[in-house]
């Protein structure tokens, strides 16, 4: 279908930016790569009254490494972080993440930052937030401010984005040597909304021990949910790899299947989805802890 | 703030928004209202009928065209946002005398298509990335056209018509 009627503005700064949404108020929408927010449109599902385009800011196409941060601007397509070899190496889960988002053509135009405003609990990059606890600047003729990904999502497609303010870059910290990560999940096709997918993060301890794990999950909730997983690794290390052959998160995946709730929908029944986030769990864990290991010997005098 | 006022065009609740395109190296002054797809503004305001609408939400690929030489979906872009940008469609393929490109030429050797409905959306999103890198991998080749949708090949001429592609071009150079 067509997309219904609205008024349309082209800023050429963030200055005119925040100051057309805060004339337009509720009414307006924030349009960057549109890869999510076209589809709604020409679904007839949204219909803003106003469409804020923020195609021409080219001061928002940026990604940088400082400080321990990924910075990543509002303009930056998802292709431009993906073949950033300073913020993948930086942070890898964000290459791991970004190569299972839609297909090439849609992260030519599809926004990073715009991925994670949308808050679509079966998106990507909403769980790369949430695992690595970033954070997404708002700025409005007010004034700006930092919210935490922890307070960021609010329901599906709803985040924390107010009337009037405008998302203008996410901060991601680096992964801390020790620790590794992995993204797996399962969708009907590649490149397909995944039925249930999995983030995890393992930090290795100064004995090669299992110190921290923890899990973000799509599709299996309202919003990303984020599970602290350690007390189900005490027996995985570096050691017990040599003796055992292949690390052990089987303890871990059961312990993920009950805390989740997810739900039933076309694609998966929720006793189908809560299977996949054990057997998920376990690789995403596993995945992660390899990495951990291959940092620590890179690391190595 | 001082900060330069939006023109007129830039700005509108309501009405036309007036543009310009080059299509295929020819340029356009177009006025459009803001909902106008690119891919409606192709085929129905400039009559290149070539770029086909198959779904409309970006599953299928049979829009995509280049933009400044980025592959990209036509039906998920206002023509407003390609507001002086350089667009290619599949009618921009070719050589001015009628030679098929690389790309149109291993379809054609390879029994890439059948009906035909796909081939356009498939043709610009190869010709892009193998600009980018001219020498992919199968497994790159099927990465390539992962978001291309086609109801008649079962998809393994249309791979092969990528690598034969890539032959071609390297041939040339």
């Amino acid at each position: 279908m067509k997309p219904p009627t609205f008024g349309y503005s082209r800023p050429e700064s963030v200055a005119q930016a925040v100051s057309l949404l805060a004339a337009r108020g509720p009414d307006a929408k924030v349009l960057a790569g549109g890869q999510s927010l076209m589809p709604l449109l020409n679904l007839r599902l949204a219909a803003p009254g106003h469409l804020v385009d923020i195609n021409r800011l080219a001061e928002l196409a940026y990604v940088s490494v400082s400080g321990g941060q990924v910075t990543i601007g509002a303009l930056a397509r998802h292709n431009d972080v993906l073949r950033d070899p300073l913020a993948v190496a930086a942070q890898p889960l964000l290459g791991q993440a970004l190569a299972l988002v839609a297909h090439p053509v849609i992260r030519n135009r599809g926004t990073t930052v715009g991925s994670i405003v949308h808050a679509d609990p079966a998106g990507e990059m909403t769980a790369v937030l949430a695992l690595l606890e970033g954070s997404v600047r708002l700025v409005s003729v007010a004034g700006e401010r930092l919210a935490s990904a922890e307070d960021f999502f609010l329901g599906p497609l709803e985040s924390d984005v107010r009337a009037g303010e405008l998302a203008t870059e996410v901060l991601l910290p680096e992964l801390p040597s020790g620790a590794g990560c992995a993204f797996t999940e399962v969708s009907r096709r590649h490149g397909d909304y995944a039925v249930c997918g999995v983030a995890a993060l393992v930090e290795l301890g100064p004995q090669g021990e299992v110190s921290g794990a923890r899990a973000a999950y799509l599709s299996v909730g309202p919003v990303p949910v984020v599970l602290d997983l350690t007390e189900a690794c005490g027996g995985v290390s570096l050691v017990s790899l040599a003796t055992a052959g292949t690390p052990d998160f089987a303890q871990a995946g059961r312990l993920a299947m009950a805390r989740l709730q997810p739900g039933d929908d076309i694609h998966a029944t929720a006793a189908y989805r809560r299977h996949l986030a054990g057997v998920l769990t376990e690789r995403a864990l596993a995945g992660a802890f390899a990495h951990a290991r291959e940092r620590a010997w890179l690391s190595l005098p | 703030m001082a900060e330069p006022a939006l023109k007129d065009t830039d700005m509108k609740d309501s009405g036309l928004f007036d543009i310009v395109l080059v299509v295929n190296g020819t340029s356009y002054a177009l006025a459009v209202p803001a909902r106008r797809l690119l891919s409606d503004c192709l085929r129905h305001d400039l009559r290149l009928t070539g770029t086909h609408v198959g779904c409309e939400h970006g599953v299928c690929g049979a829009c995509t065209v280049l933009i400044d030489g980025v592959a990209v979906r036509s039906c998920l872009m206002l023509a407003v946002s390609a507001d002086n940008s350089s667009i290619t469609t599949v009618e921009g393929l070719a050589g001015r005398d009628g030679k098929l490109s690389p790309v149109q030429q291993a379809f054609a050797d390879c029994h890439g298509l059948q009906c035909g409905f796909c081939t356009p959306g498939f043709l610009t999103t190869i010709t892009a990335a193998l600009a980018e890198d001219p020498d992919p991998t199968p497994e790159q080749a099927r990465e390539i056209i992962g978001g291309n949708l086609c109801r008649c090949t079962g998809y393994q001429n249309i791979v092969q018509a990528v690598l034969r592609a890539a032959e071609l071009i390297t041939q040339t150079r």
